[in-house]
């Protein structure tokens, strides 16, 4: 019966919704839905009605010999199955967009009108975007499963790659006016817990939650009234969210608890927490972020991550030890056109009172930045300096 | 959207009693089936009323702490959900296939939780300081 139910909510979810009307919430409310359909039959014998001698058999059998009962056996058959669901739709076979599309059409809550909306796309260009990604996994033949051992780490990658992305593309957007935009934020939380309550021992599945909860945390200090973003060290933190705050260092708790050492989600994670916890700028602990940008160095080798880390030790071991990891990345191909490298040295120099050097660096970033208010800001700094 | 789930109390909520272990399941089931489709973001059981107070808010700056218990029960509150959804709606039905917290007949009442957005443009000090730091300094480069 469990098999029945399941292939229910997967028929349903593979191939009814676009063209019957949608339902209201699809995706994971569906499948806890489809999960008490299931605990219901069982319940109200439904099901019992038919085979009730059998099954009545079957239970105190299970009893007597200390299995779980049929309920949570179909429950747990049904985690599985949405587990399997999501790694399908964040296939590596797809494209990132075909994935995000997809994933939140099947496992999220959003309609495909809404997909189109939140990432400025046509209807059209969505609909048949998720068609084609179902047409690319039927062809490439990819079963509806979870992955076995062997390739389970990359293919969990590849849906935390996807979650982010979505979180990334509401975070980009949360200081417009469209709100749905930033509504993704949301979303990706949501499918990122709905991730950890099926595989709770998964440490980087808690280390991107506890990411995104602790980001997220600071969106209502982000922007000021007329639009312009604020920066964290001068963000009001009175008006960061507290409730996200406490969950995502909790969620950062249970992935440091788990023993394993930390990957790349849980370590950017750590780094958030530092800052959720200092209640001033003055009380950021960054001697540990300068730590925990050490250790995602490590792991991740990307110039960002050393930019990032260079601007930690300015912070914590002052500004000339700063400058000297950033001289490091001058000749770095990737950051050649980032305007936050030269934005970075322009302020060490500052606090070394190399003042006509810093102004050179500042007028350098603004004129690579891609933003033009951003550029305001930076041609500020440069004429203060001076 | 966020909302909050209210939970009103009962007779035996407030006399103190313990809800039966077939209540306690089925609730932590429920709880549990929340926080696995992400959307329980806290939910806490209050004690009754007998363990708490009130404080009145009088004019001219008064104010009087009053001891439980209260009475009006049907309006005491007994716990509480925060929850995160896309539409009030979908409160509603995660809410209506919520098991009775009581052995009587009760309710829990849902609200809306104002948003960031709901504010408008309100400003702190902080914010306040900020925009005169922004507009001095483009003061200075004209």
């Amino acid at each position: 019966m469990a098999e029945d139910l399941a292939q229910d909510a997967l028929v349903a979810a593979l191939e009814q919704w676009p063209r019957s009307g949608v339902p209201d919430n699809p995706g994971a409310w569906l499948m806890a839905t489809a999960k008490n359909r299931a605990i219901d039959r069982l319940r109200h014998g439904e099901m019992a009605a038919r085979k009730e001698e059998e099954m009545g058999r079957e239970v105190e059998l299970r009893a007597r010999l200390g299995e779980h009962d049929p309920a949570e056996a179909a429950a747990d058959e049904i985690d599985d199955d949405l587990l399997g669901l999501i790694f399908t739709a964040c296939h590596p076979v797809l494209a990132t967009e075909a994935r995000v599309a997809l994933t939140l059409r099947l496992v999220g809550s959003l309609t495909t009108v809404e997909i189109a909306r939140a990432f400025l796309a046509k209807e059209s260009t969505v609909a048949q975007r998720i068609v084609r990604a179902k047409r690319s996994l039927a062809e490439a033949r990819v079963p509806i499963e979870v992955p076995g051992p062997a390739e389970r780490e990359q293919r969990l990658a590849s849906v935390l790659e996807v979650i982010y992305a979505i979180f990334n593309e509401g975070y980009a957007a949360s200081a417009g006016e469209d709100w749905i935009r930033a509504d993704l934020c949301e979303e990706a939380m949501r499918l990122g817990r709905v991730l950890v309550g099926l595989m709770p021992r998964e440490p980087e599945a808690l280390g991107l939650v506890a990411l995104m909860e602790l980001t997220a945390a600071r969106f209502p200090a982000r922007t000021g009234p007329r639009g312009e973003a604020i920066p964290l060290p001068e963000q009001d933190r009175s008006r960061w969210d507290f409730v996200l705050i406490g969950r995502g260092l909790k969620a950062l708790k249970r992935a440091e608890s788990l023993g394993r050492p930390l990957g790349p989600y849980a370590l950017q994670a750590a780094i958030a927490a530092c800052h959720a916890r200092a209640r001033t700028p003055e009380q950021t602990d960054w001697e540990r972020i300068a730590a925990l940008y050490d250790a995602l160095d490590a792991i991740s080798g990307s110039p960002v991550v050393r930019l990032n880390r260079a601007v930690a030790v300015g912070m914590a071991f002052g500004p000339a030890a700063g400058l000297e990891l950033l001289d490091g990345l001058a000749g770095e191909p990737t950051l050649r056109g980032y305007h936050l490298l030269p934005a970075a040295r322009g302020e060490l120099l500052e606090r070394l009172g190399r003042t006509e050097e810093a102004a050179l660096e500042f007028s350098r970033a603004a004129a690579l930045s891609g933003n033009a208010r951003e550029r305001a800001v930076l041609q500020a700094r440069a004429g203060c300096v001076k | 959207m966020r909302v909050m789930a209210i939970v009103k109390a009962s007779k035996d909520s407030e006399a103190g009693v313990m809800p039966s272990e077939e209540m306690l399941a089925a609730m932590g089931e429920f709880n549990e089936e929340m926080v696995k489709a992400g959307v329980m973001l806290a939910g806490e059981g209050l004690q009754p009323t007998s363990k708490g107070a009130r404080v009145s808010f009088g004019g001219e700056g008064e104010r009087t702490v009053i001891d439980g218990p209260f009475a009006e029960t049907k309006e005491l509150i007994a716990g509480y959900w925060l929850m995160q959804v896309r539409s009030f709606e979908e409160a509603v039905e995660w809410i209506k296939r919520c098991p009775n917290p009581h052995d009587e007949p009760g309710e829990i009442e849902i609200r809306q939780v104002f948003e960031a957005e709901d504010f408008g443009e309100e400003f702190t000090p902080e914010l306040r300081k900020q925009e005169e730091r922004i507009r001095s300094q483009a003061e200075q480069n004209q």
